[in-house]
C-alpha cells in the first residue's frame, strides 16, 4: 500500500473511531471529547504555521477570538442565525490573519514572536475596551435558541458531538491534503531551509502569508465552533494563555504531524483532569509529566511514533 | 438514541464462584477480631448513630467549583474553608433529610473553559446533586450554559449581576449573596448625604469596573449628586500617577474599586499625590479582600470608607450569629485565620457559601429531595423562598429572596478605617438595594 493510501486510511479510521465513540462513551467523556475535537482544530491551525512552516506565533488567541467574536457578536447584537454567523466568524479570522500576516511577516524569528504576541495583546485589550458590546472579561452567554443550524439544536449532547466531529474532520482532512500537495511541501521546505527554498525559485513570502491565512482561519473556525457549541464568548479566550495552549498541545502531540495536535490536546486535557483527581497539587504532577515528556519524547507523542516506527506518518 | 451512562462502565468485582477454598482457623480469628473492632468503633462513633435512620441512603453530593488556582485563589481558599465549616455544621445537625452531605471539590483555575468542564465533571462523572460555589463572573457565565443543559442546579456565590440580568437560565441561582447592582446603588445615599455630592470614579477598565461606573452613576444622580469624572484604568497598568491629575479640583469624594495586586501601588501613589489634603474617599473592599490593612503603603486609607458585604472586624454590635459563624470558620476578631494572623480572610464575600448551603438544605428539605430526579422540585422550592431572617444560617443579616430573578437582596455595610481597623459607620436597609425585576426565570421551562 502506498504511503498516501496508508495516510488516508489511518486518518479516515481515526474519524470513524471518533464517530463510533459517540455511541459508546459515557456522558462525561463524550462531552470532553467534543470539546477536545474543537480545540484540536485550533491546535491544527497552529500546527500549520508552527509545525509545517516553522513560524512560531505567540498570538494565535487573536484568531481564535476573532472567530469566536465574529460569530457570537453577530448572533448577540444583529440577531443573525448561527449558520451565517459562522461565516462571519471565519471571515473575521481570515481578515485578521491577512492584516497580521502582512505586517508581521516583515519580521522574522524572535521579532515575529513578539509582534504576534503584541497583536494578540492589542486584540485582548480591544475586547475589554469595547466592553459595551463584548462584556469584556466577563463575556456573555450565547443563548440556546440561537445555537441552532437548520433546526438542529447544537446544545444537545449528540448533536454537539457530531458537529464537533464534522469540524474536526474538515480541519483534519484539509491539513492532510495540504501537506500532501506541492504547497505543503514548500511550507516544509521553508521550515527546513528558507534561503534554499527561495534560491529554488519559490515565493517564500507568499507561501508564508498563505500559511498564516490558512492557520488563522482554521483557528477562527475553532473559536466560532467553541462559542456555538458551548454557549459562551469572553475575553479570556483572547488572553495570552490561550496563545500558549496550542503551542503546548502541538509540542506534546508532535509538531509537523497531522494527528499530533489532536493527540496533544487530548493528552493535555486528561493529564489535567486525571491528575486533579489525585491531588490538589495537580499542576505539579502535570508540570513534571510535561518536563519528562519534553526530555524523553522531544518530538511529541506522534512525532516519536513516526521517528521510531511509522516513518510514513504525515 | 440513548448513550450509556458512566455508571454502566463501572466494573464490579465479585469473588469467583468456583473459589471453594475453606477459611482456616487463623483467618476465622482474624475476621472475628476485625468484626468486633469494627462494631466497637461504630457504636462509639457519633456519625454512625447520627445517620442511623438513613443507613441505606447515599450521601448528598454537593459539587464545589472552587477557584483553587488562578486569579481567584485567595477567594477560593476562604470559600473552601467556609464551605467545609458549613458542611460540618449541617452534618453535625443531622445532614439534609437525614443524609450526610459530602463536598466534591474541583479546581476550575478561575477559567471559564475549565469552569464549564468542571461543571460537566461534577454532574456526569461525580454524580453530584448540585453544583455550587463559583465566585468570578466570567467562570459563572462560562459554566452556567452547561449547568442548564445538564439540568443540574447551579448555586453561585458570585455577587455578579449576571443572574438577575436574565442572561443565564432557570438552573442558575444566587440566593446567598447580593449582586453588584444592588450593592452599588445602596451606597449612593450614604456617599451623597455624608461624604459629598461631587464624585470622581476610578475603576478598572473591564466589566466589573463598568458595572460600578454604570450602576453607581445612575444611583448617585438619582440622589441629586453628580459624577464629575470617570477615570478608567487599563487592566495592564502598574503605575497610576498619571491618572491622579485627571481628578477634577472640585471633587468631594473619590470612589475607587481597583482590584488585583496593583491596589497597593494605587493606594500608595494616591497618598503621595494628595498628601494631607485629600477629598473623602470611598472604596469597595473587593480591592483589599485577603489583604492585611496593616500592609505598608495602606496607611493612607486611614479615615476612608469601604463597602463591606460583611464587616471583617468584629464590631461593637456583633451579633451572636456572627460570633458563632466566625468561630466555626476559624476567623479571629480581626478577620484573619485563628491559626495565622497574617492569613486575612475574604470576609466580605465568603459568608455567601455558608448561607447558600443552608438555603440548599432548606430547599432540599422543603421539596423532599431524594435524588437527581427531584432537581426541578428543589429549584421550585428555592424559588418559593422569600424572607430569610437574621440567624445562624444567615449570619450576615436578613435577606429577601426574589424567586423570579433568582437573586437575593440584603443589607450592606459601610465601614471606616480607624486606627487600622474597619469600624462600622452605616448599615443600609434591604430596601435600599432593590431595583425592578429584569427577568422572570419561573416562566422558563425545566
Amino acid at each position: 500500500m502506498s504511503e498516501i493510501r496508508k495516510s488516508w486510511g489511518l486518518h479516515i479510521g481515526v474519524v470513524t473511531l471518533l464517530l463510533a465513540l459517540n455511541f459508546i462513551l459515557p456522558d462525561y467523556h463524550h462531552g470532553n471529547l467534543a470539546r477536545v475535537m474543537v480545540l484540536a482544530c485550533y491546535a491544527m491551525g497552529y500546527n500549520m504555521l508552527f509545525g509545517y512552516t516553522g513560524l512560531l506565533s505567540l498570538g494565535h488567541a487573536l484568531f481564535f477570538a476573532a472567530g469566536m467574536y465574529g460569530m457570537s457578536l453577530t448572533v448577540q447584537h444583529l440577531g443573525w442565525s448561527a449558520g451565517p454567523a459562522i461565516i462571519v466568524g471565519l471571515a473575521s479570522g481570515l481578515a485578521m490573519s491577512l492584516v497580521v500576516g502582512i505586517l508581521s511577516l516583515r519580521t522574522a524569528g524572535v521579532a515575529f514572536m513578539i509582534v504576534t504576541l503584541m497583536f494578540a495583546q492589542a486584540g485582548y485589550l480591544a475586547a475589554l475596551y469595547f466592553g459595551e458590546y463584548t462584556r469584556g472579561d466577563e463575556g456573555f452567554v450565547i443563548q440556546k435558541a440561537a445555537r441552532q443550524i437548520g433546526g438542529i439544536d447544537l446544545s444537545d449532547p449528540m448533536n454537539r458531538y457530531l458537529a464537533a466531529l464534522v469540524l474536526f474532520a474538515v480541519c483534519l482532512f484539509i491539513t492532510l491534503r495540504v501537506v500532501q500537495t506541492g504547497f505543503g511541501r514548500v511550507l516544509v521546505a521553508i521550515r527546513e531551509n528558507e534561503e534554499r527554498t527561495r534560491m529554488l525559485g519559490y515565493d517564500v513570502h507568499l507561501h508564508k502569508l498563505l500559511a498564516i491565512l490558512l492557520s488563522g482561519t482554521m483557528s477562527a473556525a475553532a473559536g466560532a465552533g467553541y462559542g456555538l457549541l458551548f454557549g459562551y464568548a469572553g475575553a479570556t479566550f483572547a488572553s495570552v494563555q490561550y496563545s500558549i495552549f496550542p503551542l503546548l498541545w502541538v509540542l506534546l502531540g508532535g509538531a509537523g504531524t497531522v494527528l499530533g495536535p489532536f493527540v496533544g490536546t487530548l493528552f493535555m486535557f486528561y493529564l489535567i483532569d486525571l491528575s486533579s483527581d489525585i491531588s490538589t497539587a495537580y499542576m505539579l504532577i502535570a508540570g513534571l509529566t510535561l518536563v519528562l515528556l519534553t526530555l524523553f519524547a522531544p518530538q511529541g507523542l506522534v512525532g516519536e511514533l513516526r521517528r521510531r516506527t511509522l516513518r510514513w506518518l504525515p | 438514541m440513548t448513550k450509556s451512562n458512566s455508571d454502566d462502565t463501572k466494573i464490579v468485582k465479585t469473588p469467583p464462584i468456583t473459589d471453594t477454598k475453606q477459611p482456616n482457623r487463623r483467618q476465622t480469628i482474624k475476621t472475628l477480631a476485625a468484626t468486633t473492632a469494627l462494631a466497637a468503633v461504630a457504636s462509639t462513633t457519633p456519625l454512625f448513630g447520627r445517620y442511623g435512620q438513613a443507613q441505606s441512603a447515599e450521601p448528598i453530593k454537593i459539587g464545589f467549583q472552587v477557584h483553587r488556582t488562578g486569579i481567584g485563589a485567595a477567594y477560593g481558599r476562604w470559600y473552601n474553608r467556609t464551605t467545609e465549616a458549613a458542611v460540618k455544621k449541617i452534618n453535625d445537625e443531622g445532614g439534609i433529610n437525614g443524609r450526610e452531605v459530602q463536598i466534591v471539590a474541583e479546581d476550575d483555575g478561575t477559567d471559564p473553559k475549565r469552569g464549564a468542564e468542571v461543571v460537566e465533571k461534577l454532574a456526569t462523572q461525580h454524580g453530584c446533586d448540585i453544583a455550587f460555589g463559583t465566585l468570578f463572573s466570567h467562570v459563572v457565565i462560562g459554566s452556567a450554559p452547561r449547568a442548564g443543559e445538564l439540568k443540574i442546579p447551579y448555586f453561585v456565590v458570585s455577587e455578579g449581576h449576571h443572574v438577575a440580568s436574565g442572561m443565564l437560565n432557570r438552573y442558575t441561582l444566587q440566593p446567598g449573596i447580593t449582586d453588584v447592582k444592588s450593592q452599588v446603588q445602596a451606597m449612593a445615599p450614604f456617599v451623597n448625604s455624608t461624604l459629598g455630592k461631587k464624585v470622581t470614579m476610578i475603576y478598572p477598565d473591564f466589566a466589573f469596573g463598568h458595572d460600578h461606573r454604570d450602576y453607581f452613576s445612575a444611583a448617585v444622580e438619582a440622589q441629586g449628586g453628580k459624577v464629575v469624572a470617570k477615570i478608567a484604568i487599563p487592566p495592564t497598568e502598574s503605575s497610576f500617577t498619571k491618572y491622579f491629575p485627571k481628578i477634577p479640583r472640585d471633587t468631594e469624594v473619590i470612589y475607587h474599586v481597583m482590584v488585583g495586586p496593583a491596589v497597593l501601588t494605587f493606594v500608595k501613589e494616591m497618598g503621595e499625590f494628595f498628601g494631607n489634603s485629600r477629598p473623602e474617599i470611598f472604596g469597595f473592599i473587593d480591592s483589599l479582600e485577603a489583604v492585611d490593612l496593616a500592609s505598608p503603603g495602606l496607611e493612607f486609607l486611614e479615615g476612608t470608607y469601604f463597602w463591606e458585604g460583611n464587616p471583617r472586624y468584629a464590631q461593637a454590635n456583633q451579633s451572636d450569629y456572627d460570633k458563632a459563624y466566625r468561630a466555626a470558620v476559624g476567623v479571629d476578631n480581626n478577620g484573619a485565620s485563628i491559626s495565622d494572623s497574617k492569613d486575612v480572610s475574604t470576609y466580605a464575600h465568603m459568608f455567601g457559601c455558608w448561607e447558600t448551603l443552608h438555603i440548599v438544605k432548606a430547599g432540599m428539605e422543603a421539596s423532599g429531595y431524594k435524588g437527581a430526579g427531584d432537581r426541578a422540585k428543589l429549584i421550585e422550592a428555592v424559588e418559593a423562598m422569600t424572607s430569610m431572617p437574621h440567624s445562624y444560617a444567615n449570619p450576615q443579616g436578613a435577606k429577601e429572596f426574589n424567586g423570579k430573578t433568582h437573586q437575593t437582596f440584603g443589607q450592606q455595610y459601610i465601614t471606616r478605617v480607624e486606627n487600622g481597623r474597619l469600624v462600622l459607620a452605616h448599615t443600609t436597609s434591604i430596601a435600599d438595594t432593590y431595583y425592578p425585576d429584569e427577568v422572570d426565570y419561573t416562566s422558563q421551562s425545566f
